[in-house]
């Protein structure tokens, strides 16, 4: 009974994703109606007693392959458009024999658990004692080859994207110290300094020396130079000296 | 007494076989206990978060709203309920409200399977103190947080604001990475206590077994945090990751991107359900790492020399124990790192934890399929034994190596300041000598300015 309500309801959920993601607009959208129709059939596996399936659709499918299409879709940005130029040559041909020869199989299939009888998904994982048991040794004894067929499969097309995506570096990768060197040297003072940084003396009384070694006027204090003028109480370096005199000059004007 | 003969007398807590068989009231109050401890937690979690926090850098913390501000965190609620709920004009309205549900619904689901003690009697009903157990429960936990990174992803999409789409864009990238290595890190629980159920894993680590050396039977500790270090020192690292917390809170960084993700979402109850989902997530996967790896609701060592320990209501308290530890775990941790930049977040997660974990998966199962079957104690010891060495060799080859590197790098910046010191007007920078008279040299102490 809980079966059967589930199933309508997910049926009506899912038929109309899956139309939605057909017939909208917008991509990002699109992408969620999948989502959508992936976690629908999460909930009908978990409903037929397959919790495992139900759980692995979940991350895999729901968490990771429709998380990376979004990802991809909002990084190109929803409005860039494809090209529509086929690449492939006869690829409508070719793939109309596969989606035929895909329903046969998918035909076939349900045809053989029809026309069989029922053997119950209790008798097939009592003996190993549990759904999660059972499939692990289906799995790494019975289809080992086939499972590690599609690894091999996997790991090469991921090979392949890499391959395609490297780029060799010619020269090594700058490090911290070498870009700061360069901003240095193409004549841009990254920032003004603040009174004392590149002085020999760390009070606010001294002058600081541009990256150069000349003096930068913006850091003398007018208060402590007119002060120092008055006093006559000046550095020993006399280009400190200068431009102390200078500023006092210079506000006297 | 014949080993089974004992389990049968003294359960180690329930297994599988003891769910679904409440009836629907008791699953209701269950989920109600659960709704509950999750609010109540997350009230008093931001609390003791700040004031903890507060104490760390010599401050108060929030002292103002009831005893010890222990009410701020009503208060903040109650604000966020009665502010103005703004949406901006441009954003995607529907995914915009959608998010937060996203994000809040799969972090209260993760929680149904925690294991919070064992069968207890509850009205007349025995019944163990865990809403629910799966067959594949531990994977359940990870389906609802790959579900909750949409709520992430979808709220920084639908915000149409540059901070919010890269907050998004960060967090599917560090959530998805991140992922892998915390499923890796649960492997090898799995291969020790044969199971995915979170009930029966607690069950499991009730009794650590035997392994017999040279005639003497050497007991084996009975938490997996001791067998599975290393899974569970990769563990503590992916759940910082998994749940943005620091240091890897790249996805809301303030630094860079205003709030990340949730930069649009001013200050309503949406806000306050982006907060909540945090919170839950944390509490999740602290709870996840007292059940698999710190004994679930199991009393610690002295504690469990009393018979009474492990029966009724008390695990509860144990329980909550370790979950307040853990939680002061993850409020040192943000009180004392800083944020991690994202080039050295995903280089770590992919080129440091998925492999040390599958090297040490490849370990394990070795070890487990040698004891199991064909308990050939001497092959494992042996075997144990060249990887311990052969670990110990290669630390110390790239010990050496590190060091000469370390040796080179320093004297290359030496002979570079050198040159640099001959010749500052070709091209050195003007850097003051070490060795004036105001710093007294390099070795005293830094003489305040003013005082020279």
């Amino acid at each position: 009974m809980g079966e059967t309500i589930t199933f309508w309801v997910l049926a009506v959920v899912s038929v109309s994703a899956a139309l939605g993601l057909v017939f909208s607009r917008k991509a990002v959208y699109c992408a969620l109606m999948l989502g959508v129709v992936m976690f629908s059939l999460a909930v009908l596996y978990a409903v037929q007693d397959a919790p495992f399936l139900a759980a692995v659709q979940i991350i895999v499918y729901t968490g990771a392959v429709m998380m990376l299409f979004l990802f991809v879709l909002m990084l190109v940005g929803v409005d860039s458009s494809d090209s529509l130029v086929e690449t492939i040559r006869g690829q409508r041909f070719w793939a109309l024999v596969a989606g035929l020869a895909f329903a046969a199989l998918v035909g076939l299939a349900i045809g053989n658990t029809i026309v069989g009888p029922a053997a119950g998904l209790a008798g097939a994982t009592q003996a190993a004692g549990g759904n999660v048991p059972a499939l692990a040794q289906l799995i790494f004894s019975r289809y080992v080859f086939a499972f590690e067929v599609a690894s091999a499969l996997l790991i090469t097309a991921a090979l392949g994207a890499m391959v395609l995506a490297h780029r060799e570096r010619v020269r090594p990768k700058p490090t911290q110290k070498e870009l700061a060197r360069a901003r240095f040297f193409s004549g841009y003072a990254p920032s003004l300094p603040g009174p004392g940084t590149y002085a020999r003396n760390n009070a606010i009384d001294m002058p600081a020396l541009l990256p150069d070694g000349s003096v930068s006027r913006l850091s003398v204090n007018r208060v402590i130079a007119r002060h120092d003028v008055d006093d006559d109480h000046f550095p020993e370096d006399a280009k400190l000296a200068d431009a102390i005199r200078q500023a006092v000059e210079e506000e006297g004007k | 007494m014949s080993p089974t003969l004992l389990a049968a007398a003294a359960p180690d807590g329930p297994s599988l076989a003891d769910f679904g068989k409440d009836p629907l009231w008791i699953s209701i109050i269950k989920a109600l206990f659960i709704f509950v401890f999750l609010m109540l937690g997350v009230l008093f979690g931001v609390w003791t978060e700040r004031k903890v926090i507060s104490r760390m850098q010599h401050r108060y913390g929030p002292n103002r709203a009831g005893k010890f501000g222990l009410l701020q965190s009503v208060a903040d609620g109650l604000k966020f309920g009665l502010k103005e709920d703004l949406t901006p004009n441009t954003v995607d309205r529907v995914l915009y409200t959608l998010a937060p549900i996203i994000l809040v619904v799969p972090a209260f689901l993760a929680f149904s399977i925690v294991p919070f003690g064992p069968s207890v009697w509850l009205f007349g009903h025995q019944t163990p103190l865990q809403l629910t157990d799966l067959p594949v429960a531990v994977l359940f936990v990870l389906a609802m947080a790959s579900i909750g990174v949409y709520g992430i992803v979808l709220a920084g999409w639908s915000s149409r604001s540059p901070y919010a789409i890269l907050g998004g864009l960060r967090s599917s990238a560090q959530v998805v990475s991140y992922e892998i290595a915390m499923g890796l890190s649960f492997v090898g629980v799995f291969l020790f206590s044969g199971t995915l159920s979170t009930s029966e894993i607690v069950a499991s680590q009730a009794h650590g077994g035997t392994v017999g050396l040279f005639g003497l039977d050497i007991p084996l500790p009975s938490w997996h945090v001791v067998l599975l270090l290393p899974s569970f020192l990769i563990y503590t690292i992916t759940m910082l990751g998994e749940t943005n917390r620091v240091p890897f809170d790249l996805p809301e960084g303030e630094g860079e991107l205003v709030g990340g993700f949730m930069t649009e979402y001013s200050s309503s109850l949406k806000f306050a359900l982006i907060m909540l989902a945090e919170y839950v997530n944390v509490f999740t996967v602290s709870a996840l790492s007292i059940t698999l790896f710190l004994g679930g609701w199991r009393a610690p060592w002295p504690i469990s020399l009393w018979d009474g320990a492990n029966v009724g209501w008390w695990p509860m308290l144990w329980f909550f124990i370790k979950m307040v530890l853990v939680f002061m775990f993850f409020i040192w941790v943000r009180a004392s790192l800083p944020r991690i930049r994202y080039d050295q977040l995903m280089a770590f997660g992919w080129k440091v934890l998925i492999p040390l974990n599958l090297g040490w998966i490849l370990l394990v199962a070795t070890m487990r399929v040698l004891q199991v079957e064909s308990n050939r104690v001497a092959l494992v010891y042996t075997l144990a034994a060249i990887v311990l060495v052969g670990c110990i060799a290669v630390w110390f080859r790239f010990d050496t190596v590190l060091q000469r590197r370390r040796e080179d790098r320093e004297a290359q910046v030496e002979a570079e300041f050198a040159q640099l010191r001959d010749a500052p007007d070709a091209g050195g920078f003007p850097v003051p000598p070490l060795d004036l008279p105001h710093y007294h040299g390099a070795e005293r102490k830094e003489v305040p300015s003013g005082s020279n």
